[in-house]
């Protein structure tokens, strides 16, 4: 029963307006991180950048991989994988910083 | 079973699938990838704060422009892959086979572009093992075998999204991919965004230190 109604969902497509308006997006973003790039913020360059990247990448996977339509579990797996990636790398950081 | 079905259109609604399924094997195949990245990354981000300054100093080398114009493809290439998607919900087969086959081309374009900002660092010597690189400090070497190493490894998923895609292309031609059963082509599009979001990180990391 649940997968017609997942089947019901899907079927809600998403117009290609809204894919060329995120795409846009995406190409504003693109041209602020080279800009920033281009100021001297010192060790903030890293930091800005990395959160552009991190908001071009999640409107990437809500809008373009549909995550934000698709059923919730998905959204669940997500976060649990990107949750262990950041365990990895806190515990990376914390064995190389007193090491 | 088909034989005796000459209306199975009718009866393709009673025949076990699950898309929702497919999709989520799919996922779980990507966060495989991901995790495959981000053992790269952590080395990446580990080298880099053991070296800061020959890190910048290596990637005041690269090559901004090609990386803008990459990451200008790859997100083009993003949008065309995603609209063939719709454009198969709404029926227009064509449309998706146009929009499939740019997202080919502009897949090609990325790698045009890759081979001519590898040769021009290869011809600088700046290649693994070579004489130049060697002789500079770890850093630096540390650097470029980072950048070779990870643009490699996304360019040849860049290839492998392709030969995917060349195969989508077959099933949209030959209707095994239709408005009503296009989850072959979603999950392609899926490996294919992956692809950019990896670009999407690695650009930053290796083209906009300043």
């Amino acid at each position: 029963m649940s997968n017609y109604n997942n089947e019901e969902k899907k079927n809600h497509v998403i117009d290609y307006g809204t894919y060329i308006f995120v795409w846009l997006g995406l190409l504003a973003l693109t041209s602020l991180t080279v800009t920033v790039a281009g100021i001297h913020l010192g060790n903030y360059t890293l930091i800005v950048g990395l959160l552009i990247a991190l908001t071009k990448a999640s409107l990437v996977i809500a809008i373009f991989m549909h995550i934000k339509v698709e059923d919730p579990i998905f959204k669940v797996f997500i976060g649990i994988v990107l949750l262990t990636l950041l365990a990895i790398f806190i515990l990376t950081f914390i064995d190389y910083s007193f090491r | 079973m088909e034989l005796n079905n000459p209306v199975s259109t009718n009866n393709n609604q009673h025949v076990h699938r699950d898309d929702v399924g497919a999709r989520i094997g799919m996922w779980l195949f990507l966060f495989t990838e991901l995790l495959l990245f981000g053992g790269m990354f952590l080395v990446y981000a580990v080298y880099r704060m053991k070296y800061p300054d020959q890190f910048h100093l290596s990637a005041m080398e690269m090559n901004t422009t090609i990386g803008t114009l990459n990451t200008i493809i790859l997100l083009t290439s993003s949008l065309t892959m995603v609209l063939s998607i719709a454009a198969i919900q709404k029926k227009n087969k064509f449309l998706s086979v146009v929009f499939v086959s740019t997202t080919l081309i502009l897949g090609f374009m990325f790698l045009i572009d890759k081979y001519f900002e590898w040769s021009h660092e290869i011809h600088n010597g700046n290649y693994p093992g070579s004489e130049v690189l060697l002789n500079k400090k770890n850093g630096e070497i540390l650097f470029f075998g980072l950048y070779y190493a990870m643009t490699g490894l996304h360019g040849l998923h860049v290839i492998i999204g392709m030969i995917v895609l060349s195969f989508m292309l077959v099933f949209l031609l030959r209707d095994k991919i239709t408005f009503d059963n296009y989850v072959k082509l979603e999950n392609a599009g899926l490996y294919w965004h992956l692809v950019d979001i990896i670009w999407i990180f690695l650009f930053p990391l290796f083209y906009l230190i300043q």
